[in-house]
């Protein structure tokens, strides 16, 4: 075989191999979420069919409603809405604290000084190896005896005391920031609040939308959560209630779940690309790198 | 003085929601006690126990070749993703938020969609398995492959450490592959000798952050394989922790498993640590 031409053919078939390689994977990683899709609009004989049909024979948009008002005789009623409104509510209480708490404590890491603050920064880099489940006997107790277990509180108070990884992030960013900006702004006779409320949450969006983002999905898809504080089938979180429309015996209404299950995803695929462009110009200076 | 009080949040939630429960867990771990009873002290007890139960070391070997084998796919997937991804082809932002995509997929619903996929009777993947003529094995149902399942499924969640390995390539200086090229370096010697070692700390994060992380396996198997099932396969070490405290009321021992979890992410983290420490390559030392 003659040996290929330097510079040009050689390329080329270079990028040709990267995008076949792609497209390849892409259709591996895309394939659920599209099957998820294809059988929300199906109707419930053709999901079960062999061979598995991808265009059902109509579509059945009324299957998204069909889910939210769910009711049957095996599963009963299944309060979507009640479910969604109860995300909603733990979501966004979540998402202001831990913008508010989080901003507030990296700002002091990163740009004020205070005895032994390195050594505490230290300290909560570690608690990132503390695994869940070792402090959550502990916590379910304090929560009981706060008397908050069957309430959202055990789900959205902790957000407004901060956490290391949000932090973490945040501090990293901050620290990219000029100090001239501050020392300016205090030559002005500006307090440490208005230099972090006029000058520096400004210059941090996109930090600040990948803490949003990270936190939106954390409690929007965290299941271990109200798993163990919600006790009513009413107060449940759709990550949770979302297990009602499956039965152990057989006869799961597949594509009702199918099409719950796409209603559930929605509102985080929307929050993702709106804040998209942020998010990885975010991830790529608040030096994640190590 | 304005330091302290902009840090305060995190004083009061460090103490009270991470230092308190570790302590009171590891204190715990050393009584008998659930919601109806007070701690009573019995010692070493659920130590002893724990020592011959089996459903302990059945839970921990299952948890450990689960961690055994989705940290290093993933690792490797997330970091060939987001090589591919950094070789400048065009549609960059498309293929990124494709292989993004399932990160933004709950945990429940990740459960539930791939119980459908995997379906020994309906799934989709057995009959592509069946078209093209292969046996596929029973994903769900066969203990020998249950647990596989899990790995594989990880996979399919590696967009967020990959979107980080992005970031960590997009920093590598220019100039550097220029002086690999001047020195006649082809494609494997440049990732071997440039990438990968300016890549190094971002890949020690991210294993002990997947590490950390695949320990705790919780929500899938849970919704997958409620009871555990086939034959213990899926039954984890959060999954029995869970269990011992709020179906088996027995939160003693569940503390007493949660310090061991505790312990060992702890020397999981310390030896991937000791580990890189000859090939972790820090700039500017």
């Amino acid at each position: 075989m003659a040996k290929a031409l330097p510079g040009r053919p050689n390329k080329v078939a270079k990028t040709a191999l990267t995008h076949l390689v792609l497209v390849l994977l892409s259709v591996a990683f895309v394939t659920p979420l599209l099957w998820m899709l294809s059988t929300a609009v199906k109707p419930i004989t053709e999901t079960m069919t062999s061979p598995p049909r991808w265009i059902p024979s109509h579509v059945l948009w009324s299957n998204f409603p069909d889910a939210v008002k769910f009711n049957s005789k095996e599963l009963g009623y299944i309060p979507f809405l009640v479910y969604a409104r109860n995300s909603l509510i733990v979501t966004v209480l979540s998402v202001g604290g831990a913008l508010i708490s989080n901003s507030l404590v990296a700002y002091s890491f990163a740009r004020l000084k205070w005895p032994g603050k390195d050594l505490f920064f230290g300290a909560t880099l570690a608690t990132m190896m503390i695994p869940f489940p070792v402090l959550m006997v502990p916590t379910f107790a304090l929560f009981k005896w706060l008397g908050w277990v069957g309430t959202f509180r055990p789900l959205w108070v902790p957000m407004f005391f901060g956490s290391a990884f949000s932090i973490f992030l945040l501090r990293q960013f901050f620290r990219t920031i000029p100090m001239e900006l501050s020392e300016a702004a205090k030559i002005d006779g500006c307090s440490e609040l208005r230099i972090f409320i006029d000058v520096i949450l400004p210059l941090s969006k996109p930090a600040l939308a990948v803490v949003a983002l990270f936190t939106f999905m954390g409690a929007w898809n965290d299941f271990l959560g109200p798993l163990i504080y919600l006790v009513d089938q009413t107060s449940f979180t759709l990550s949770l209630g979302l297990q009602a429309y499956q039965t152990q015996h057989g006869g799961t209404p597949w594509n009702l779940l199918m099409a719950a299950s796409c209603l559930t995803i929605a509102p985080v695929v929307v929050v993702f690309f709106l804040a998209q462009r942020f998010f990885i110009q975010g991830i790529a200076t608040s030096g994640l790198k190590g | 003085m304005a330091g302290l009080l902009f840090a305060s949040p995190w004083i009061l939630g460090f103490g009270v929601f991470l230092l308190y429960p570790l302590i009171a867990s590891l204190l715990y771990s050393f009584t008998n006690f659930s919601i109806l009873r007070p701690p009573s002290w019995i010692g070493l007890s659920n130590y002893q126990e724990m020592a011959h139960d089996e459903v302990f070391y059945t839970t921990l070997k299952n948890t450990l070749l689960y961690v055994v084998g989705a940290v290093p796919l993933g690792t490797v997937v997330a970091i060939g993703l987001a090589m591919l991804l950094n070789s400048k082809v065009r549609g960059m932002a498309f293929y990124r938020t494709i292989f993004f995509l399932p990160t933004l997929v709950p945990m429940v619903v990740l459960g539930t969609l791939f119980l459908w996929i995997f379906n020994g009777d309906y799934g989709l993947l057995n009959a592509a398995f069946h078209k093209v003529g292969i046996t596929a094995p029973n994903w769900l149902g066969d203990p020998a492959w249950a647990k596989w399942t899990l790995v594989l499924i990880s996979v399919w969640g590696c967009g967020q450490a990959m979107v980080i390995y992005l970031a960590g390539l997009q920093n590598v200086p220019v100039s550097l592959y220029e002086a690999a090229d001047l020195d006649g370096a082809k494609t494997w010697a440049k990732t071997r000798h440039v990438t990968l070692p300016m890549l190094s700390p971002v890949i020690l994060f991210n294993v002990i952050m997947g590490i950390i992380g695949s320990l705790q396996i919780f929500a899938v198997p849970y919704v997958m394989f409620p009871d555990g099932a086939p034959a213990r396969s899926t039954y984890f070490f959060s999954s029995y922790l869970f269990d011992n405290a709020f179906k088996n009321q027995r939160m003693g021992y569940a503390s007493a498993l949660g310090w061991v979890m505790f312990l060992i992410t702890l020397g999981l983290t310390i030896l991937a640590m000791r580990i890189s420490e000859r090939h972790v390559h820090y700039e500017g030392g």
